[in-house]
């Protein structure tokens, strides 16, 4: 309790080395069901940052006034809130966005990411710390994301951001647009990820060992 | 007959063709979290389906009573301070999330609290689950699909009625069990083979689902195929004599034995 992490540290911590989506295994609904195309993840990307600054800014504001057993009471009513003024402005501006969206808007009241967010950090430290972590943390969840809805929309349509990028012939993987193609890209991201931290954190010790065999690594 | 038909497909998709966990997505936290075991598999899923049916019922009675436009006890409520045409237009769906996620969490809490008090033995199967579900998606999403289904629809008289929202609740809820108790036996076997080390856990998990959710695809037009058989009996037939007789003929042959034919033509 001592010694919290910076600003700094809360937002560089946020992209990957505390990633939500691969490392903490949090707010998996998001991560799977809008990543079919880009646009659907980036709007994603952007409700989820509003919400949780604003809940972050929020909670952090109040932390003194906050009694231990309501607290989760009063974060879930400061998320709500935010996600409904999210959910109106896209359904005002973006209105087939939003219908595409669809449940899943509404469903980020109860993204763990959030909760997490505020219970760990927020309700501790000072705003501007909380701002920062917000906004590395859906950072963090942004790139997550649109690594799954790259993958997916590539491979599934032969389209980046709807602009095709694959050849005319590619036989379009309808599967990686459909249900299961997000747990499989969600599972072998998952799996990338953690081989990369293995190995990442092997090298310094080959690199004293044996120097040469690092680079084939 | 056609409510029973209803009740039919509402349940057939919730359960198997638009599976919770494998169509939706929600409810992934617990579906990787607590799928290691059966037993504990399945006490996760029925505490679910209880919770679910719960927080439905109750979302059901808040959304028709007072949240859509012109709902009897907000219209009465608002007849004391303005006039009762605007009383009568009321629209409080905007605040439908706030209440819904206070309805769900204090509702579990009650819950949790009768259950301990007066079914100990159930209390301990699975009342340690009862808090860790409250923030489920599954259960805010079930809310959701049965408000989409009252306010969104432009026929009053389509709107659901208690029965149908009850029943994609309880069967959502086995949607769920079904999914996470196929995971846990899976997962019982996996710890016996030689997974990848990256792999290990979430992985692993994932791409398991994804096969089962290729595998539940294998549902997909079950409930049109359906809907087809129960719903067109004898006078869609006779439409379709005068149509096209040579086919209906063909067709007639075959009702015998219907169903999934028709899907395929």
């Amino acid at each position: 309790m001592a010694d919290q992490p910076t600003a700094t540290e809360r937002f560089i911590q946020g992209i990957l080395p505390e990633n939500p989506v691969l490392r903490q295994l949090l707010g998996l609904c998001p991560a799977l069901a809008v990543t079919a195309n880009m646009k659907s993840a980036l709007t994603m990307t952007g409700a989820v940052l509003f919400v949780l600054f604003c809940a972050n800014v929020i909670t952090s504001l109040i932390r003194n006034l906050l009694k231990p057993h309501l607290r989760i009471v009063v974060f879930t009513l400061t998320i709500a809130t935010f996600v409904t003024i999210a959910d109106r402005f896209l359904a005002a501006y973006l209105y087939q966005m939003s219908k595409t969206l669809g449940p899943y808007i509404p469903l980020i009241i109860v993204n763990c990411i959030i909760i997490c967010r505020c219970e760990v950090c927020a309700s501790k430290q000072s705003v501007f710390v909380a701002g920062a972590d917000a906004i590395g943390q859906s950072i963090g969840f942004g790139l997550a994301i649109s690594a799954i809805a790259a993958v997916r929309e590539i491979l599934g349509t032969g389209n980046f951001f709807d602009i095709p990028v694959l050849p005319a012939a590619w036989p379009d993987w309808v599967v990686m647009v459909l249900p299961p193609g997000a747990f499989l890209t969600f599972g072998l991201l998952i799996g990338l990820v953690n081989w990369y931290e293995t190995v990442r954190a092997q090298r310094p010790v080959r690199e004293v060992l044996e120097p040469a065999q690092s680079e084939g690594a | 007959m056609s409510y029973l038909i209803d009740i039919i497909l509402i349940a057939l998709g919730a359960a198997l063709i638009n599976n919770f966990v494998l169509h939706y997505f929600v409810g992934i936290c617990p579906f990787v979290g607590v799928s290691r075991r059966i037993d504990m598999a399945f006490g996760m899923g029925c505490a679910v389906t209880f919770v679910i049916t719960i927080a439905a019922f109750i979302s059901w009675a808040i959304t028709t009573f007072v949240l859509v436009p012109g709902a009897p006890l907000s219209r009465w409520i608002a007849g004391f301070f303005v006039p009762a045409e605007t009383a009568a237009g009321i629209d409080l769906t905007i605040l439908s999330y706030i209440v819904y996620i206070l309805a769900i969490s204090s509702s579990v809490q009650f819950v949790e609290m009768y259950v301990r008090k007066f079914y100990p033995p159930l209390y301990k199967s699975f009342g340690v689950y009862l808090p860790l579900i409250t923030t489920n998606c599954a259960i805010l999403f079930a809310c959701l699909t049965i408000m989409s289904n009252i306010v969104g629809v432009d026929d009053p008289s389509a709107a659901w009625d208690l029965g149908r929202s009850l029943i994609l609740a309880i069967f959502g809820g086995v949607g769920f069990t079904i999914a996470i108790v196929i995971m846990a036996g899976i997962r019982e076997e996996l710890d016996l083979c030689d997974v990848p080390e990256p792999f290990k856990g979430a992985g692993i998990t994932m791409i398991v689902s994804g096969i089962m959710a290729l595998a539940f695809m294998g549902f997909t037009g079950v409930d049109s195929g359906l809907k087809k058989a129960l719903t067109a009996e004898k006078p869609s037939a006779a439409a379709r004599i005068e149509e096209h007789p040579a086919e209906a003929i063909i067709a007639a042959q075959k009702t015998t034995m219907p169903t999934a034919e028709q899907s395929h033509p």
